[in-house]
């Protein structure tokens, strides 16, 4: 393949092109899924159980169904087809079944002309509960063996010791995804009894496998549609209001609109497992890791969603990007009344990367050295094992590269200055220069790229020459990253022309992208659109006997041999694939085997300000130098990596769910809290090409690993501020006072 | 009851219910949607407009009380083709990702600019902390309005 | 839902006569949340938006129709403080003192600096005229006030000889745009100091033991500010919640209050 861009291409790849809907974006003209709208569209709303864990005993919709404006009321028996949904495993029932397992959990929506009308209907549905005690405690959970799934690693000889153990007990509080953009979906009736169903997703296609199976559909007969999605970050790569909006749809033959506002959006998806982890780490004199050994429990929360791939990679990810003979893991993710649980942004290795960086500063100050200095001296390169499944790292990890690389780069000067929007406790005034002291810290980690343990895992293009163009057609989800602009680069990059517009198709009209997850889709769908568009390429200079493709045609030797109009003079012509990263498998009894498909490291070093006497922090400044394969559009990495960072700040110091007894207390922005412009730090950037295995142009996807460092390296900045041995985040301002 | 809001200079009469917001009157009965709904409690700063020359929440104002007021939204702040340099600037630094929050930063970052032309780094932080960005870490935002001020590259 | 659009204060003072029912509209950033996600129905609304008189500025008066960013710009220096610090700029460009008062949150920002100047609410009714409420007649309770259902808070009296050393501190668990876990308020005049806490009680409360302690002493030393802050953290009565927990308040409120005197004397 060549990456040669032909002459007149200005979008190809390397560039920072703007993004195509940008533009839109900028004027308020971009729909998303909530601004879509109809003649004739019905509202709804959905009851949710009020309780953690309750019996249903009786559930009267007659006053909802008696209320003027009203159109349709359906409970669970209203389900025509799998009472159960659920992506990897169906065990949530559509609509409460007798049992509500979680608080909020839906248990009858209403359809009515409008909002309000929906909104008091379902508030007027009657429903007897019965309260049940709340099960909602982990450690308990794992006891009893109410799981998802339970994970053993055992590598190399269990009985190894080092001379020098540093031991800690770590936890991890329950994260938001908190896209600013809601749940929203809007189905269409098509008049022959299917519907057109546009929703904020992930994945369409295994949205539509769960909901054709829940309404009893044939495949053809709901339509999934790529709707303009606000953030997403893991909170849609799981069904919410899809069966619902659908239901609503079918049974009133009305076009529905289904939005969630913010406290039911934070109700209405899965979450960051919160975490409980111990470790033991275990060295020579020399710093060389002997052994690891960590007992992790996540909390999956009520239902299965997507724990059993979470807990897997907690577990692989366990040791961090390090070498080490030994390792013992045991890992649980427990089934609880908990909010359930499931994908995020890390996606597993961002508690495990917590737990472990926090060991590796404890075991640096045990042996006295630098800790930047323990992590070079253990670091993992490709070629050697994983230390937890021992599968030989192919592609690239330029571990080394990024920690030098780091540690070269300029800190910032030492003056603190007397602005309050620069000081911890920000315009609250609370903080005087004298009493700041500050910190810095590193935490390095790994990752896997794209879905593991034998997961058939692909993406299906189309690239179509036309004589206004190249379309690529794909069903990959665009939540803001960028997706969109990577397409347009390659294909411009391999068919010679700027003239690329990506177009969203439907589930019936192309086959899976898989999930806009797992860092996956630079890769993934990037790798099908760079294949579709080499085919392409090659079909059409085979047909005319040329040596190049240029925005006007066919060229041989720099000569035009054929131009676009006589390449499509039959109508169009396409190139459809299916691209497969290498294959994985599952692991065997003892945690080993060839599990995934490739690895992504990155590392941060994070400068805080803290006012010990009053637990306050100002993060000033994280700096990052991130694993990236080959850079195919060096801004929109840099948004990534600003971006991620600063939801990995979000754990640190101030995000979390309070949940207690399973009821959320704080789900509103108010007291939900994201770092706002004043608490974001300023990012510096680094990043190293070694191209990968798999993926277009040797790119590795990023989503995920800037955050899942950036976490640990601002909590090693504020202990090395405070002295505080902190073991949890977020780190509260009663964590750094220590009351 | 009917009001009259004179939306991105042109005069709007609208039925709205008792409780409705300026927020969902713009969305639903006047086709603006650029304005978005986030958290309806004036904590993300995604429904930003200008109301009688004030940058606030729209999901904060009842619409009911708008009546006789002068509001600029995220679509009246470009002129056919012709964008806000704020739009520019987003668009050109990459300040604009999933794209939710944007309408909001555009319409707050007009008004900053408006009152004050010329503001440092922290000046615009604290007017901007207003608005939640989910996406871009803020770091493009910032680079975006520091190149409208002249401060940037 | 009925909606009265007051243009004067007596036509103000007649619909609220008429209806005292009616919910007072002064800003809406409270009321809108209620409604917004409460789903609160108010039965009728009187907004007060296009009242003149309430918007009258002066240091003896503040009108309870100011805003917070007016405040920001143009009111008493503790007073100014903590106007930064309410919700967002948005938020600020659109909420009042007025409404903060009514609300009577143990949070609201702008409470400590009401109670620290020893102000007064200012009330009307049509039928019984003005009341001048000391504040501490008028914050009885958790958003709880003594204003009576026909009156309408008019104004913020500050005493015309508050003094100028003032400093207002508020925690939160972000740098900006949070409601906080504990604000306060010093002053300092030829009396001495006072100390006024937000978040840390069902009211807006003076540190009057603490107040006492350290006007009784002669100088402001280490040893002295550290039992004064001691003081303050026992006098106050906090509760654990979702946003802090009662001994992070204590804690903090003697380390604001310790501050805030420190800063008084700059």
């Amino acid at each position: 393949m060549t990456t040669r861009i032909a002459p007149g291409v200005k979008g190809g790849i390397g560039t920072s092109v703007l993004r195509p809907d940008g533009e839109p974006k900028v004027t308020g003209n971009f729909a998303y899924a909530s601004d879509l709208s109809s003649e004739g569209m019905l509202w709804s709303a959905t009851l949710r159980s009020p309780h953690a864990h309750a019996r249903l005993l009786k559930i009267d919709i007659g006053p909802a169904v008696a209320m003027d404006g009203v159109r349709a009321v359906l409970t669970q028996d209203d389900v025509p087809g799998e009472p159960l949904f659920g992506q990897e495993e169906q065990d949530q029932p559509v609509l409460c079944d007798g049992v509500a397992r979680y608080w909020g959990e839906p248990v009858a929506v209403v359809a009515a002309e409008d909002e309000e009308t929906a909104r008091r209907a379902a508030a007027a549905i009657v429903v007897e509960w019965e309260p049940l005690a709340p099960f909602v405690d982990p450690d308990k959970a794992a006891e009893e063996g109410s799981t998802f799934r339970e994970l053993k690693v055992r590598r190399g000889d269990e009985t190894a010791t080092g001379s020098v153990v540093v031991e800690g007990f770590y936890e991890t509080a329950t994260q938001d995804q908190a896209p600013l953009g809601p749940e929203a979906g809007f189905a269409i009736p098509d008049g022959e009894g299917g519907l057109d169903l546009y929703v904020t997703s992930q994945w369409i296609h295994v949205d539509h496998r769960q909901i054709i199976a829940c309404l009893d559909m044939e495949p053809d007969q709901i339509r999934c549609h790529p709707a303009g999605i606000g953030g997403a970050f893991g909170s849609r790569e799981d069904i919410s209001l899809h069966i619902h909006v659908a239901m609503l749809s079918l049974a009133t033959g009305r076009p529905v609109k289904m939005v969630y506002d913010r406290s039911e959006s934070f109700v209405g998806h899965v979450k960051r497992h919160p975490s409980r982890m111990w470790y033991r780490h275990e060295a020579d004199e020399d710093g060389k890791l002997v052994k690891v050994t960590a007992r992790l429990i996540l909390d999956g929360g009520a239902y299965a969603h997507t724990s059993r791939a979470v807990i897997a990679n907690a577990a692989f990810f366990a040791v961090g990007p390090y070498n080490c003979d030994n390792v013992v893991v045991d890992a649980v993710a427990v089934k609880t009344n908990n909010p359930p649980a499931g994908a995020m942004r890390g996606f597993g290795a961002v508690q495990t990367c917590f737990g472990s960086e926090m060991q590796m500063d404890r075991l640096a100050e045990a042996l006295d050295m630098d800790p930047l200095e323990l992590r070079r001296r253990n670091a993992l390169a490709a070629g050697d094992p994983l230390a937890t499944s021992g599968q030989i790292i192919a592609g690239s990890l330029p571990t080394l590269a990024v920690i030098d690389t780091l540690e070269a780069m300029p800190l910032p000067d030492d003056t603190i200055e007397d602005d309050p929007r620069l000081l911890p406790g920000g315009t609250g005034l609370t903080t005087p220069v004298s009493s700041v002291v500050r910190g810095v810290g590193y935490a390095v980690n790994v990752k896997n790229l794209a879905f593991s343990e034998a997961f058939d895992d692909f993406s299906e293009a189309r690239a179509v020459m036309t004589t206004a163009g190249v379309e690529i057609h794909t069903a990959a989800m665009e939540v803001g990253q960028g997706l969109v602009t990577v397409c347009q680069q390659i294909a411009r990059t391999i068919l010679g022309t700027d003239q690329v517009a990506v177009v969203w198709d439907d589930t019936s009209q192309i086959g899976s992208a898989g999930s806009t997850s797992a860092s996956r889709q630079t890769q993934m769908t990037g790798g099908a659109v760079h294949a579709a568009s080499v085919g392409l390429r090659d079909k059409i200079l085979e047909s005319f006997g040329g040596d190049e493709l240029r925005e006007d045609g066919v060229y041989l030797h720099d000569e035009l041999v054929a131009t676009i109009d006589q390449v499509c003079v039959g109508g169009p012509v396409g190139h459809h694939v299916q691209f497969r990263h290498p294959e994985t498998f599952q692991p065997d009894e003892n945690g080993q085997g060839d599990v995934h498909a490739g690895f992504v490291v990155s590392a941060h070093r994070a400068v805080v300000d803290v006012d010990p006497e009053l637990g306050l922090v100002r993060v000033v400044q994280v700096d990052t130098v991130q694993d990236v394969g080959k850079a195919l559009n060096p801004q929109a990495i840099v948004g990534q990596l600003e971006g991620g960072i600063l939801q990995g700040v979000g754990l640190a110091v101030m995000e979390q769910l309070v949940v207690d007894e399973g009821v959320i207390r704080n789900p509103t922005f108010t007291d939900y809290l994201i770092p706002t412009f004043v608490d974001a730090p300023a990012v510096n950037t680094r990043v190293i090409e070694e191209g990968d295995h798999f993926g277009p142009f040797g790119a590795k996807g990023i989503g995920e690993s800037p955050t899942i460092s950036a976490t640990p390296a601002v909590v090693a900045a504020i202990r090395a501020a405070t002295g505080r041995d902190l073991t949890r985040v977020p780190v509260l301002p009663e964590d750094i006072i220590g009351i | 009851m009917n009001v009259t809001i004179t939306v991105n200079g042109e005069e709007r009469v609208v039925d709205v219910a008792g409780h409705e917001s300026l927020l969902n009157v713009l969305r639903n009965d006047l086709d603006l949607p650029g304005t978005k709904d986030a958290c309806e409690q004036g904590e993300c700063g995604s429904c930003t407009v200008i109301f009688d020359g004030e940058s606030v929440c729209s999901c904060l104002v009842m619409a009911a009380d708008a009546d006789g007021s002068t509001v600029t939204t995220v679509e009246g702040l470009s002129v056919d083709t012709e964008l806000h340099p704020v739009q520019e600037a987003m668009l050109a630094e990459g300040a604009v990702q999933c794209g939710f929050c944007t309408p909001g930063f555009v319409v707050s970052g007009s008004h900053l600019l408006e009152t004050n032309p010329h503001p440092t780094e922290p000046e615009i932080r604290e007017a901007l902390s207003g608005n939640i960005c989910r996406c871009t870490g803020y770091g493009a935002i910032l680079r975006a309005f520091e190149t409208v001020t002249g401060e940037g590259s | 839902m009925d909606f009265i659009a007051a243009h004067d204060l007596d036509e103000a003072l007649a619909a609220k006569a008429h209806q005292p029912e009616a919910q007072l509209l002064a800003g809406g950033t409270d009321l809108m949340v209620e409604v917004n996600l409460a789903h609160h129905r108010p039965p009728s609304i009187l907004s007060l938006r296009r009242v003149e008189e309430l918007r009258e500025l002066t240091p003896g008066r503040i009108g309870a129709g100011v805003t917070w960013a007016r405040l920001e710009r143009n009111g008493h220096r503790g007073l100014a403080q903590a106007a930064r610090t309410v919700g967002s700029p948005q938020i600020r460009a659109a909420g009042t003192i007025g409404g903060n008062v009514a609300t009577a949150s143990p949070a609201g920002d702008g409470l400590p600096w009401i109670i620290a100047a020893e102000a007064a609410i200012e009330v009307k009714s049509r039928e019984r005229g003005t009341r001048t409420i000391p504040w501490n007649e008028f914050f009885i309770g958790v958003k709880r006030t003594s204003l009576a259902a026909d009156e309408i808070i008019t104004a913020v009296v500050v005493p015309e000889d508050v003094p100028i050393a003032q400093e207002f501190a508020k925690v939160g668990t972000r740098n900006a745009m949070v409601i906080s876990t504990v604000s306060c308020v010093v002053i300092r005049g030829d009396d001495g100091f006072r100390v006024a806490l937000g978040s840390v009680a069902t009211t807006p409360m003076r540190a009057t033991r603490a107040e006492e302690m350290i006007n009784a002493e002669s100088t402001t030393s280490q040893s002295v500010l550290d039992e004064f802050a001691r003081i303050v953290s026992e006098e106050v009565r906090p509760i654990t919640d979702h946003r802090s927990t009662e001994s992070y308040r204590r804690h903090a409120a003697g380390v604001l209050a310790k501050r805030l005197v420190e800063r008084s004397l700059r």
